[in-house]
């Protein structure tokens, strides 16, 4: 029994989801009696099915429903109230299955609510029907009832009874596998018999209806069908796998052997393989219409519920993939159908004032293309609303508004991908609480998918899901790095270029390897050096252009051996947090070989960490992101020895001749965009090149220049940092540990005096006294580098992120004698945290502020004047702040002696 | 050996020990847990993968995750220029061992007989020894010449890659 009942459970949610969305059509179509009949025989299944396992409450609920689309079929009005109650009736049917599936028995309860109301509705039509009131009985045995009720009705349906009793099903409940056979092949060949004229039509259509609900068997409706177990398919899957590897062995070893007599036998085997491979994966395909089925009902409700008018059209519902494939994208499928219906689409009114048709309509299209499915979500709505994007982003911080100016409108839909993001102006029940896109692109990753958006104002928005056909079987490309092969997923190959002696080169900016690829630049990572060895500096071998998403890179690779269909085996448990790898394969020679993972090559481009030297700065990496990090730029001193500066400062990075270099007084100069520019070695140990390239560093504050002078530049990198401060020396803030590298992090404040006297500022007045000092800064990097310097120069320093935090901590601490912010925030600026303090009145109000400033402008210098800001620094002069620090207590010093 | 096997069949109720060697040591695994012996070859080295990790190898048609016993244990490189990183191909044997559907290949330098040990040689392992050791040690028993460790397989195969990074 328990078997049989599960089958049931399956089948009937499987009937169920098809009814629902064949009511849909048939509201919409309601002359249309294939669809009718459809759905009629597929209700009266499950009602005869639950009379015969005893289930009263789904029967009478099923009896119920089912006599009022008896009504429809014989003229009665299919009324938009009269679908909606049916269509309740089935979420009834569908809560009472699932309470099934999960006790094993028929929940108790009451459904007289439906049932009356569905009898009132069917008998509101026109004739009183004779056979209604049979629903409270329990004990139903199957064909009293039916043959009751139903033989005044329909010669088909009399058929379909004759069908369903005659088919060896449910009675035979031991022979449990087929038990309730499914119906379509008895209901499409019974008529046929009756009569003959009349049916022939509708037998076609009836086979056509009828290839949706085969569900899981895939196949055409006049096949048999059976149901076979999941685990047996992917069971039956690996089997298939290995087959695979041993001929792809034994074909590597019949290569080595010409002479073999193996080889016609083997070619056979090779043959039958390849088909047994393409059957199997056969079985686990189906039609993508699967996933779809729920989406009619779905949209319907949400047009109710919304008070949209929406139409939805499928096509290519016929398009078949990976059934893994279909499970996982079922969900975010439906999820983005319910955001076009939400936000994509406008309401009524505004369409029709916007001058569009009325009713929206959402299209769903699957297609196959290549390798892999295409699937296509369009609506007609109004687009995404790029500005609100845009906005959105900067305040939560997901880029600066700089950026974001720059990013086209393509990548700025792309925030909507991000956790929690959400632009809607008011949360209704369907969307708009920001949950969903980020799990829909994770969900489409994990299978190796990639989703796009195209929108355009007023017009609507389309997103565009690629996905493999498989998972489990892949074409790849072989290649070697260094010692070793790997396989990389042609999916994401777009092209090979060869690289390196006699071919073109690959050119390094700043370290950073590109090629020029067709009048554009690629970004280049070698390979080898993602996984951690050390790279040649000349490139050699080919280049494996590479698309993920919209992001396009190269990866170097020393060989290239040809492609071959790869099965993928999961990486071990132990081996799984590797993000470059996506699984292993056997080879045909008998090698493993790992599956280089296109997304995770992705993210490491991205993140530029290619010269991290192994996994623990990987994962750091990882762990960083969501930590404040500075961008240093990395380059080598005399004797070798690596030093940084905040990229922030650098203006410009040159590679001059060497002759260029001139000589005046003594200082090295050079002819700098039609200036002279000092020329300031990074540490003694360097001396300017006499010859070749020498590599400059340019900083520039205003109309100044200056040029540091720097044996090689070798990266940039972004960290957040720890400096631990040097005590005795001027041109170094401290050190700190980049890329595991010990680095020194240089005090740009010591070499600009050096190129021009006067930027040097006055001396420095070192006092001691125990002030507290607010520093108000947003980056991280300057709060940790400036706090020691504050300390050191006698201060207590309590820190601030931002002005509102600022303003906190000046109204709770009242020992707060001096701030120092800085003016150029996210949010509100420095300057508006002291307008704040200006405006609070008391203490504030007085309180001398340093400002800190990336440029001092003209405007700057009278916005500071304005609001009484003591003195403004350059962000950059350590001196010069502990000079105005101590410029403020002096000034205090004397006000105090003359109060006294 | 054949003292110890006298022993064990004297003594009531006895386990059986396949005896495996590294630099000297020998170690006990429990014979329920061993699937396989064999010689391991074409190992492939995972980049970026924990250093107990030598590599997958192909057993069979089954990707097989190999580990070095000596790393396991942190005990020092082999000697005589053998390092594993250089050359995992060509060393020693190794062993089948399954966990959680998975399997992995415990590489070592030799494999020895099959002891039938009873409880009389069986001692705790000795509250001396480092950490890592205790760790992964069921007990010692004392055979006639040497010591033999038992090594408990979960733990030996229970290694994260944050714990391989930790140790």
């Amino acid at each position: 029994m328990d078997d049989l009942l599960r089958e049931f459970l399956t089948e009937s949610a499987e009937h169920l989801d098809t009814v629902d969305s064949e009511l849909v059509r048939f509201e919409q179509d309601p002359n249309n009696e294939t669809i009718l009949r459809n759905i009629f025989r597929l209700v009266h299944t499950i009602k005869g099915t639950c009379g015969f396992l005893g289930l009263p409450r789904l029967e009478a609920l099923a009896h119920a429903a089912e006599t009022l689309m008896g009504r429809f079929r014989d003229g009665m009005p299919a009324t938009s109230a009269s679908v909606t109650l049916i269509l309740a009736t089935l979420d009834r049917l569908k809560a009472i299955l699932g309470d099934l599936e999960a006790s094993g028995s028929e929940p108790a309860g009451e459904d007289v609510d439906l049932i009356s109301a569905l009898e009132r509705m069917s008998e509101g039509g026109a004739a009183p029907e004779p056979a209604k009131p049979v629903m409270p009985e329990p004990e139903i045995v199957l064909p009293e009832p039916v043959v009751r009720e139903l033989k005044p009705g329909e010669v088909s349906l009399e058929d379909l009874e004759a069908a369903f009793l005659a088919a060896p099903g449910p009675d035979e409940a031991d022979f449990a596998a087929p038990a309730p056979p499914p119906p379509a092949p008895a209901v499409a060949a019974a008529p046929a018999k009756v009569e003959p004229a009349k049916v022939e039509p509708a037998k076609v259509e009836h086979a056509k209806s009828e290839a949706p609900a085969a569900e899981s068997e895939g196949g055409p409706s006049k096949v048999q069908t059976i149901r076979v177990n999941v685990d047996t398919l992917e069971h039956l899957m690996t089997m298939v796998s290995e087959l695979v590897l041993t001929r792809n062995q034994l074909l590597e070893i019949a290569r080595r052997h010409e002479d073999s007599a193996y080889k016609v036998p083997l070619q056979r085997l090779s043959h039958v393989t390849a088909e047994l491979q393409e059957g199997v994966m056969k079985t686990r395909m189906q039609p993508i219409g699967n996933a779809w089925q729920k989406l009619p009902r779905v949209v319907r409700d949400l047009s109710a519920e919304l008070g949209k008018q929406i139409e939805l059209v499928m096509q290519g519902a016929e398009t078949e993939l990976d059934r893994q494939v279909l499970e996982v994208i079922k969900d975010p499928l439906t999820h983005m159908v319910r955001n076009s219906a939400d936000h994509g689409l406008e309401s009524t009114a505004q369409r029709v004032a916007a001058g569009k048709p009325a009713r929206g309509t959402i299209r769903l299209s699957a297609f196959h293309e290549g390798g892999t499915i295409t699937i296509e979500i369009s609506d007609d709505g109004k687009g995404l609303d790029l500005a609100a994007i845009r906005r959105k982003a900067v305040e939560r911080n997901l880029a600066a508004a700089a950026d974001i100016d720059r990013m086209t409108d393509a990548q700025v839909a792309k925030f909507i991908f991000h956790a929690g993001f959400s632009t809607a102006a008011a949360v209704t029940s369907v969307s708009g609480r920001g949950v969903g896109m980020d799990v829909v692109k994770t969900n489409i990753e994990t299978i190796g998918g990639v989703i796009d958006i195209a929108t355009q104002a007023g017009k609507g928005t389309v997103f565009t899901i690629k996905i493999p056909l498989t998972l489990a079987i892949v074409a790849a490309l072989i290649v070697r790095a260094g010692e070793q092969r790997f396989a990389l997923p042609q999916v994401a190959v777009l092209e090979l270029v060869r690289v390196g002696a006699g071919a073109q080169a690959v050119e390094h900016i700043n370290g950073s390897p590109v090629l020029r690829l067709r009048e554009r630049l690629l970004p280049i990572v070698s390979l080898t050096g993602l996984l951690g060895a050390e790279t040649a500096v000349e490139a050699t071998g080919f280049v494996v252009v590479a698309q993920v998403g919209r992001q396009r890179f190269g990866i170097l690779v020393d060989e290239v051996f040809h492609t071959e269909e790869i099965v993928v085996k999961p990486m071990s448990a132990k081996l799984r947090h590797i993000p470059l790898f996506a699984g292993n394969t056997i080879l045909g020679d008998g090698a493993v070989v790992l599956i280089v993972d296109p997304n995770g090559v992705a993210n490491q481009v991205a993140a530029g960490v290619q010269s991290a030297a192994g996994q623990a700065e990987a994962e750091a990496a990882e762990a960083e992101a969501t930590e404040a990090t500075t961008t240093l730029l990395v380059f080598k001193g005399g004797h070798g020895g690596f030093k940084a500066v905040p990229l922030s400062l650098v203006t410009r990075l040159e590679e001059i001749d060497s002759e260029k270099v001139e000589h005046l007084g003594g200082r090295p100069l050079i002819q700098y965009r039609g200036r002279l520019m000092p020329l300031v070695p990074a540490d003694d140990g360097i001396v300017i090149r006499s010859e070749g390239k020498q590599a400059l560093v340019v900083f520039s504050d205003g109309e100044r220049a200056m040029g540091l002078v720097v044996d090689e530049i070798v990266d940039i990198v972004e960290e957040r940092l720890d400096i631990e401060i040097a005590a005795d020396r001027s041109d170094l803030i401290g050190s700190a540990v980049l890329r595991g590298r010990a680095t020194d992090i240089i005090n740009i404040a010591h070499f600009l005096p050096m190129a021009y006297d006067d930027w040097a500022r006055g001396p420095r007045k070192a006092r001691k006294a125990a002030a507290t000092l607010l520093l108000v800064d947003d980056s991280a990097f300057f709060r940790d580098m400036l706090s020691p310097v504050l300390k050191a120069a006698g201060f207590q320093v309590v820190t601030a992120v931002g002005a509102d935090e600022a303003l906190a901590l000046l109204q709770a601490d009242q020992r707060i004698g001096v701030v120092v912010t800085d003016l150029e925030m996210p949010g509100r600026s420095g300057f508006d945290l002291v307008a704040a303090m200006r405006a609070s009145g008391g203490a504030l109000a007085g309180m001398p502020v340093i400002g800190l400033s990336g440029a001092i402008g003209a405007d700057a210098l009278a916005r500071a004047r304005s609001l009484a800001i003591t003195d403004l620094v350059a962000k950059f002069d350590r001196s010069g702040l502990v000079a105005a620090l101590g410029e403020i207590e002096a000034s205090a010093e004397d006000a105090l002696a003359e109060a006294a | 050996m054949k003292a110890a096997n006298a022993n064990g069949a004297e003594t009531g109720p006895t386990e059986d020990f396949v005896t495996v060697h590294v630099d000297g040591v020998l170690f006990g695994l429990a014979i329920e847990r061993v699937h396989d012996v064999f010689v391991p070859s074409g190992v492939t080295p995972v980049p970026l993968a924990p250093p107990e990790i030598v590599g997958l190898l192909n057993l069979r048609g089954r990707v097989v995750t190999a580990l070095c016993l000596r790393r396991r244990l942190g005990m020092a490189p082999a000697a005589g220029g053998r390092d594993e990183a250089a050359g995992p191909n060509d060393r020693g044997m190794a062993i089948g061992l399954e966990q959680g559907g998975e399997t992995f290949a415990l590489i070592v330098d030799g494999v020895g007989e099959v002891l039938k040990l009873g409880g009389d040689t069986r001692e705790n392992a000795p509250i001396n020894l480092d950490a890592r050791w205790r760790d992964l040690t069921v007990c010692v028993h004392r055979l006639e010449s040497r010591l033999l460790v038992i090594l408990d397989v979960d733990a030996l195969l229970n290694f994260g890659a944050r714990g391989a990074e930790a140790a």
